[in-house]
């Protein structure tokens, strides 16, 4: 029963919760480095490895972290993991890190490894967070690969550096430039979402709140309607009620621990009085039934 | 070329951060907010000043950090730790001054604040100060990184990508108006639709780079 949870924790980052085309995280690195498919690999696994490391120690602390300043410890765990990427693949793949550039040390800031930092490793054991990293590392790793192929093929006629079709039809400069870049990814996304609808699962319409890494802290979180529009009354209402970011953050932690807890206390305590009121009741009412029987008997 | 004065720098700078090296168009930075807040011209109008005042203040913070305390003591590769927890930091008190001294201010962009922590794009403009070929070359030739010529420099392209992400956020947002009411094929709609509209809107900006 464990094992199959966890098999069903590592499978659902490859395809049913494919980080990029179906949670939509993590856009910028997608489109920027996949002009050639090793690229995209050596991107999906820098990132893979921030995912699994910082997975883990996330989840190791998660008892240890104030709730307060959880985001900015996070982003110090993912930091310090992506350093220690940036100084190996500088040392031993020079080529990717020239081709990558500013895009390995931008992983601290990708939305994929804050949010299953803040979504799945601070709420769960060691393993299945591991498991999660992982999970979500390989679909991130393949989707930026069919992507790197796809524009590779088309932009130069090769796959993995390898001369394919470049002898036989002119390579199309363009998808290797940033509007290629766009196009693939709108034609990957509406691809998956055809797929996505034959199965009956929900189509991505934009991008929600769980493609922002502000997920956690943002006043307006699980709400994306608000969010990418909001009214100035809304803003003024947020404020009003959640004055401080930090207030938000620690609102939003306490919620579940003393808000919610005496939430279900008090709905358990009328719960418990209706139902003694009901007793109180039942044991009220059928004497006096009795009574009027009696009474219609006599 | 070789001694080049600040300002021509400077100006040359700002067009290629507008234009040429657009932000979000060519350098693919900060796509999250480019494709989540740019429903409204008015909503994406707020976030792109954010981001500009956030990217004038990180650099101004960051570089110095960079210069005078990083590579003196040959930390460079401490790089992405320090300005990271310095750019949430830094926003964090931002938030708070502004609730306090600018509360008008703070109406318009406060709420775009937090969102700007992990915006990829301004760690990027922090990191590209000291990638960006011609403001290497530049420093070589005015004598290192640890000069005030350097300095404003920096600062107009950090200003650059700013404006240059202000107007591709405005720019798409006109085009997203429109495109609500486009009669757009089913298995198109939605994201997919969104994103090949901005494929079409980065090959227009792909015209400008035949200025540099």
């Amino acid at each position: 029963m464990k094992k199959d949870g966890n098999l069903s924790i590592f499978t659902k980052g490859i395809i049913a919760e494919n980080p990029v085309l179906r949670l939509v995280l993590g856009t910028c690195p997608t489109l920027a480095v996949t002009t050639s498919a090793l690229n995209g690999i050596g991107m999906g696994l820098s990132a893979t490895f921030v995912l699994v490391c910082s997975g883990a120690v996330v989840s190791l602390l998660r008892n240890i972290i104030p709730s307060k300043v959880r985001i900015p410890a996070y982003i110090t765990i993912i930091a310090g993991f992506v350093t220690i990427v940036q100084m190996l693949v500088k040392a031993f793949l020079p080529d990717i890190d020239a081709a990558l550039g500013i895009f390995l040390p931008l992983i601290v800031v990708n939305c994929i490894i804050l949010a299953r930092a803040e979504m799945f490793a601070a709420k769960n054991p060691v393993i299945p967070s591991i498991l999660d990293g992982l999970g979500m590392g390989i679909g991130f790793t393949a989707t930026l690969t069919i992507m790197g192929i796809i524009r590779e093929l088309i932009g130069a006629g090769s796959i993995f550096s390898l001369p394919v079709t470049a002898n036989i039809i002119d390579p199309m400069l363009v998808m290797l430039l940033p509007p290629g870049g766009f196009f693939v990814f709108g034609i990957l996304v509406a691809v998956s979402n055809a797929l996505a609808n034959k199965k009956g699962k929900p189509v991505v319409e934009s991008i929600g709140c769980d493609g922002c890494a502000q997920n956690g802290s943002c006043p307006f979180a699980g709400d994306s309607e608000k969010c990418e529009k909001p009214d100035a009354a809304e803003i003024e209402a947020a404020k009003s009620e959640k004055p401080d970011a930090a207030e938000i953050e620690a609102a939003k932690s306490e919620k579940p621990d003393s808000a919610e807890i005496e939430a279900v206390k008090k709905e358990k305590a009328e719960d418990i009085s209706k139902d003694n009121t009901k007793d109180e009741k039942a044991e009220a009412t059928p004497p006096a039934q009795e009574g009027k029987e009696e009474d219609v008997n006599g | 070329m070789a001694e080049q004065s600040v300002w021509s720098m400077v100006i040359s700078i700002l067009l290629a951060g507008i234009l040429t090296d657009n932000m979000v168009l060519s350098k693919f930075l900060g796509i999250c907010p480019f494709l989540g807040v740019s429903k409204k011209l008015n909503t994406a109008f707020a976030m792109g000043m954010a981001v500009i005042l956030v990217m004038l203040l990180a650099t101004a913070v960051t570089y110095p950090i960079y210069v005078f305390l990083l590579i003196p003591f040959g930390l460079e590769y401490l790089q992405t730790i320090a300005f990271i927890l310095v750019i949430a930091a830094l926003v964090q008190m931002l938030e708070i001054v502004m609730k306090r001294f600018m509360p008008p201010l703070y109406k318009a962009l406060g709420i775009y604040l937090p969102l700007i922590t992990t915006n990829c794009a301004v760690l990027g403009i922090t990191l590209l100060h000291f990638t960006n070929q011609k403001i290497i070359d530049f420093a070589a030739a005015s004598g290192g990184y640890a000069t005030g010529k350097v300095f404003v420099v920096c600062m107009a392209n950090a200003l650059g990508a700013g404006a240059g992400f202000l107007l591709s956020m405005l720019l798409f947002a006109g085009v997203r108006s429109r495109l609500e009411k486009a009669n757009v094929p089913k298995f198109l709609q939605g994201l997919p639709i969104t994103l090949i509209a901005a494929s079409i809107v980065a090959l227009s900006f792909l015209g400008f780079a035949g200025i540099a």
